[in-house]
């Protein structure tokens, strides 16, 4: 009967309007002047007490940035960015090393409470250890005891580097170099803080992972950063969430995630991203230029990403695996969905190197308002990776005449014993059935809120149970309107 | 295009367009003008590299560097052309049309014929001052949308090329098969431009053939422009059979008006380097375009088919499928685009791109893409790239048959899929058999081969289930 | 008075299906409409429930004393109006409990009741399932998809069980049934008919109203109704076929 209340809940969301995660939290900040210059640098590592290594690798990415030019390929249009323009630093000046809840500055707490994800609740209901990221630094980390009995390395990013430099200094770049990318080498010059974790070899994590992202000081880009290690045979399921207020001047994020999954290892990891998409006439919203990519370094891992992008006034996103290792698995489940002015230009990459290599796209993309919303996906067999097979299917649901959905697929073949299959369509919502919920005493709001869920329920049942509830309401809200 | 970047090509090509005025001191008033802008146009932009995303993985940049040469004056024929060319498609007639080195083969022809039913067919150089009216409503009218440097260069240079207009109501009745031979002693880069105008409530099928009679490497940049009008129905073929170092770029613009009806069927062969471009401009409600292509490539050749399908208006279908087998060094790229626009409602769009790999070194990049901006459609799209199945190869081994014909067989099948939808029966039959010969290789093992060739009223003793293919 | 059709006139596209076509049902009553194929039967349960694209040119659709020509279709099936589809549409991903939970509390909504309790929901299921004996689980199963022809039909009863329409319309609800599944759903409607609920049931053939018999029968002929009696009509009509009634209405 779970599934039925859920739904409940999510058609009672749908009434209550507005973007209801638009609030501010008063903290004092510790900021950066504006623009970004090799000082910029040099003043971040510095407030974190970089160890030099770490600095370098930095001033290293700055250099390159500058001789590179933004990426324009996307199906994505936006007035030019102003890197000169943005706060690349800001930090709660209370610096926190806690050992309790209690400890946790009170607003933040209530920060927590207002979006439904306060850290006693999860804590104590769902088992789920916490890295709450506010902005740019962590503040706090939860169940690091119980993690660390079975060795598991949970932490921010900053103290990865402290504690864990080896680690650090081996995976870090290892996936994602700095030279991958435009945003990627952006990141790897100003990112702030992330999470950092280490799963040893045969342990399966107990609990599951998650950290929640908030955009909170104005004119604040953020620059995540997070890395994930899961050691030989070891299993993590990590999750991601974001909410962010609202803000009428538009806001870049560029984040990265790595992943390196060893022999036998499995890595799970799932995003519901809202970050604020901007206003009813496209004005506002997060630029969200993210670059995620899994390693499947070992035989027989496999790395898995699901994600449920409603928000962003601009998502630039492709969570890809390299499959190297023999036997290893890559998988990608998406639901996107864009209304009003938002932009997507977002799917999966997809390389095979490895033999006997396998891998899943499924895209579900729903367009609404004038909203645009692509897919743009890349399946690549070398020459070496025999018996490999992916398949994909990318579905594309149109709500309204003012928008646009478009589905763009690379696929390249360098064997003949591998298959790959892709397969699209897209198509509206079919009248018939909107008439058919209709005359059950439906309203065409909540039937179109039924029919989309269902329509996407092929990726929300990849995600854990707290993340598929929230999935769904977001869906809802984010379609709300968008018929009439 | 900065000087000191020219490639050889490039700098031949704008040695050769600096001669415009004396080369084409014929022209009207119209085209001058026409080749000036072209001129310029290639002084900015010069030729696409394969770092543009239209050119990515295309081997075309292999004879940016190549000494080419062009035929500037007409050569004067005396034979004709039976003596010189044997067409391998044979059963039904068709009124053959010759091109020979670029050049319209006319040895006791006018150069532009009216027939009885005011069906006109001829030289486009002729064309152009003859009637002025009807070229210069439609010549580089509807092919401006697809415009990269080749298509530049065709524009301004551009030797000759075929010219049909149909009036309206008029139904030829026998094909008119365009051949394209070519032969010659150096390396020709051919630039020749097509333009065929179908009137109302008109039908026509056009074969367009290009083969070559030697083994000189050269370069044959073509560009077809067809406007397809109310409710006029166009059969258009190509078949293309030239030598392993030849390349080719055949571009195929088609505008189809309110009800028209287009099917085309790509046959690729045998060729050096081929890129197959097809834009079709669906731009009357209730058009109909059925695009089709079979490819079947071996040694380093490497086919390329672009087919771009644009919906602009609502009530129009359009279907692609194209399908081919890659054998040895061989490669293929496949980049289908149908773009949707928005108020283009009650559309049907469907793509398919099917790709066999025989051997570890063929390659096959697909990109089917769909870029669509109205919400009441049905679209979808399907790309695979595999090999044979090996369920169907054991059926039929299990039959007796050995693992050479039960290989030639299924891919036989998986070709079949386009070649029957050839509605000229004696041209399929034909085709189907120039598909088998080049499946085969080679003709020796035909006694023993099951599909009777040469026997077709022996029927085959068992079904294939297609549908694995 | 249930439901009373005064001189309706229906067009698709322009094209006029029914015309001045009238019917009074009353509460506890049966109506069959019965005709050759092409006549507006599906037209007119089309009208009736309020379906986009029917566009009414002319006359009244009165249900309870309300005139619902411009109400939509939630807002006509809240009020009991329901639909048993000719053919039902298969709705991916959206579970049948869900699909029926939500139908049923956007009713009880519409008369300001609270929400079913799940216990209560749950129970309801069961018992309905049981009187059109479908014994799959509807939790897992998506509305429709993977139904077979007869398994949609009881499915359709099973909904208008759940939902308990005032007035409920059987679009040719025997069609593509055996006489086994016939009987199922001839028996789960003659359940639910009530004193205070009517039918209209669409038929193309007499089989279904030795089942369900109807207290009156109307022959549609090219948008409206040409001839009315009792169930006898339905066999003079089995036996004689459509063409006397052409004829007649031809000779008019």
């Amino acid at each position: 009967m779970a599934e039925g209340k859920d739904h409940n809940n999510i058609l009672d969301e749908v009434t209550s309007g507005e973007y209801k995660y638009g609030f501010y939290t008063d903290i004092e900040m510790d900021t950066a002047p504006k623009g970004l210059t090799e000082d910029t640098i040099r003043f971040i590592s510095a407030k974190k007490n970089e160890p030099e290594w770490m600095l370098e690798f930095r001033l290293k990415a700055f250099k390159y940035w500058l001789t590179i030019a933004e990426p324009n390929w996307a199906h994505l249009h936006h007035p030019p960015i102003d890197y000169q323009d943005i706060i690349y630093y800001a930090a709660p000046k209370k610096k926190p090393s806690l050992s309790s809840l209690d400890e946790v500055d009170p607003e933040l707490l209530d920060t927590f409470n207002k979006l439904g994800i306060s850290l006693e609740e999860q804590k104590v209901l769902a088992g789920v250890a916490v890295d709450a990221v506010i902005d740019s630094v962590s503040v706090k980390t939860t169940f690091t005891e119980t993690l660390s009995k079975k060795g598991i390395i949970f932490c921010s990013f900053s103290e990865a580097v402290r504690e864990h430099p080896e680690l650090v200094k081996k995976h870090m770049g290892s996936v994602v170099p700095y030279r991958d990318n435009y945003f990627a080498a952006l990141n790897s010059a100003v990112f702030s803080d992330g999470s950092f974790c280490y799963i040893p070899k045969g342990v399966r994590c107990p609990v599951e992972l998650s950290t929640y992202f908030r955009i909170n000081a104005a004119n604040t880009g953020q620059f995540e950063r997070t890395l994930i290690v899961a050691d030989e045979g070891s299993y993590v399921s990590y999750l991601e969430g974001c909410t962010a207020p609202q803000r009428d001047e538009n806001q870049l994020h560029a984040a990265i995630v790595e992943i390196v999954a060893e022999h036998n290892a499995e890595v799970k990891y799932s995003t519901v991203q809202n970050w604020y998409p901007g206003d009813k006439e496209g004005k506002g919203g997060i630029y969200n230029f993210v670059t995620k990519r899994g390693l499947c370094r070992g035989n027989h891992s496999k790395i898995s990403w699901t994600q449920v992008e409603t928000g962003s006034a601009i998502t630039w996103k492709y969570p890809s695996c390299v499959l190297k290792g023999d036997n290893s698995i890559g998988e990608f489940y998406s639901v996107a969905v864009t209304n009003n002015y938002q932009q997507a230009d977002t799917g999966s990459k997809m390389i095979h190197l490895g033999k006997n290599t396998k891998s899943t796209i499924i895209s579900k993309g729903i367009s609404a308002g004038h909203s645009n919303n692509s897919y743009r996906g890349m399946v690549r067999v070398a020459k070496k990776a025999t018996n490999s097979r992916n398949f994909s299917q990318c579905d594309s649901l149109l709500l309204g005449d003012k928008c646009g959905a478009h589905t763009f697929p690379y696929i390249t073949t360098g064997n003949e014993s591998s298959i790959v299959e892709h397969e699209a369509t897209t198509s509206k919502i079919s009248e018939d059935q909107l008439f058919y919920c209709q005359q059950r005493g439906i309203d065409s709001e909540k039937a179109i809120s039924l029919i989309v869920n269902g329509y996407a329920k092929e990726v929300l049942n990849k995600l854990p149970m707290e993340f598929a509830v929230e999935a769904q309401k977001l869906l809802a809200i984010t379609l709300e309107g968008s018929v009439g | 295009m900065k000087e000191t970047n020219s490639s050889v090509l490039e700098s031949a090509i704008l040695k050769k367009f600096s001669n415009l005025t004396l080369d084409h001191a014929d022209d009207s008033d119209y085209m001058t003008q026409i080749r000036r802008q072209a001129f310029e146009a290639f002084k900015s932009g010069g030729l696409p590299r394969r770092t543009e995303e239209k050119w990515k993985n295309s081997k075309f940049d292999q004879v940016l560097e190549n000494q080419m040469e062009f035929l500037t004056e007409k050569p004067e024929y005396n034979t004709e052309v039976s003596e010189i060319f044997h067409c391998s498609i044979h059963g039904f007639t068709t009124q053959v049309e010759a091109f020979l080195n670029g050049w319209y083969y006319t040895p006791n022809k006018n150069p532009l014929k009216v027939h009885d039913n005011g069906l006109i067919i001829g030289s486009i150089r002729a064309a152009q001052h003859q009637y002025p009216e009807l070229f210069n409503l439609h010549f580089g009218k509807i092919a401006q949308h697809n415009q990269h440097g080749f298509s530049v260069v065709n524009m301004g240079l551009f030797q000759d090329g075929l010219f049909i207009y149909v009036p309206d109501g008029v139904f030829v009745e026998e094909s008119i098969q365009l051949i394209k031979m070519v032969n010659a002693a150096k390396k020709l880069m051919i630039n020749t431009r097509n333009l065929v105008i179908l009137g109302k409530n008109s039908r026509l099928s056009l074969m367009h053939c290009d083969d070559s009679v030697n083994h000189q490497s050269s370069l044959i940049n073509t560009v077809s422009e067809i406007f397809v009008g109310e409710n006029a129905t166009l059969d258009l073929y190509k078949l293309q059979n030239i030598n392993d170092v030849t390349c080719l770029i055949n571009s195929t613009s088609v505008w189809q008006s309110r009800n028209s009806r287009v099917k085309v069927n790509v046959i690729t062969l045998n060729g050096g380097t081929i890129r197959n471009e097809l834009n079709v401009d669906l731009q009357g409600e209730g058009a109909e375009a059925d695009l089709n292509g079979i490819y079947l490539m071996d040694k380093k050749q490497q086919v390329d088919n672009q087919v771009f399908v644009n919906h602009a208006v609502p009530h129009c279908n359009s279907s692609e499928l194209f399908k081919g087998i890659l054998d040895e060094e061989s490669t293929a790229i496949f980049n289908g685009y149908i773009h949707v626009n928005k108020d283009a409602q009650k559309t049907n769009a469907f793509q398919r791109n099917n790709n066999i790999l025989m051997t570890p070194d063929a390659k096959v990049d697909t990109m089917p893409f769909l870029e669509i901006y109205a919400d009441d459609v049905k679209c979808s799209h399907g790309a695979t790239i595999g090999q044979l199945d090996n369920e169907a190869m054991f059926y039929l081994r299990q039959r007796g048959i050995n693992e050479k014909d039960a290989r030639l067989l299924l891919m036989y099948a998986f070709a079949a899929e386009v070649t029957d939808k050839i509605d000229i029966t004696p041209l399929r039959v034909n085709i189907e058999d120039m598909v088998k010969k080049r499946l085969r290789g080679e003709l020796s093992i035909c006694e023993k081969c099951v599909l009777h060739c040469s026997t077709p009223d022996i029927p085959l003793e068992f079904e294939i289930d297609l549908s694995k293919i | 008075m249930l439901l009373d059709i005064k001189n309706l006139h229906v067009s698709i596209n322009g094209k006029e299906i029914l015309k001045a076509f009238n019917l009074t049902v009353n509460k506890g009553e049966v109506h069959a409409i019965m005709g050759p194929n092409g006549t507006g039967k599906s037209t007119l349960a089309a009208a009736i429930t309020g379906r986009e694209g029917y566009e009414i040119t002319q006359g009244e659709i009165w249900f309870n004393g309300e005139l619902i020509n411009d109400m939509s279709p939630d807002e006509r099936a809240n009020k009991g109006i329901f639909l048993s589809f000719q053919y039902p549409v298969e709705i991916p991903g959206v579970s049948m409990t869900n699909f029926m939970r939500t139908a049923l509390n956007a009713k009880r909504e519409f008369n300001n009741q609270p929400p079913v309790s799940a216990s209560d929901f749950l129970k309801k299921m069961e018992e309905m399932k049981n009187l059109v004996e479908i014994h799959s689980k509807l939790t897992n199963r998506s509305v429709n998809e993977g139904f077979s022809g007869g398994e949609k039909k009881k499915n359709e009863i099973f909904q208008m069980a759940m939902l308990e329409p005032t007035m409920a319309i059987l679009d040719e609800t025997d069609s593509g049934l055996d006489i086994d599944a016939l009987k199922v759903v001839a028996k789960g409607v003659n359940a639910l008919r009530a004193d205070d609920n009517g039918f209209v049931v669409i038929t193309h053939y007499q089989r279904l109203l030795d089942f369900i018999v109807p207290d009156f029968v109307h022959v549609m002929y090219d948008g409206s109704i040409v001839k009315s009696g009792g169930k006898e009509l339905a066999l003079e009509l089995e036996a004689n076929g459509y063409e006397w009634i052409k004829e007649a209405v031809a000779e008019k």
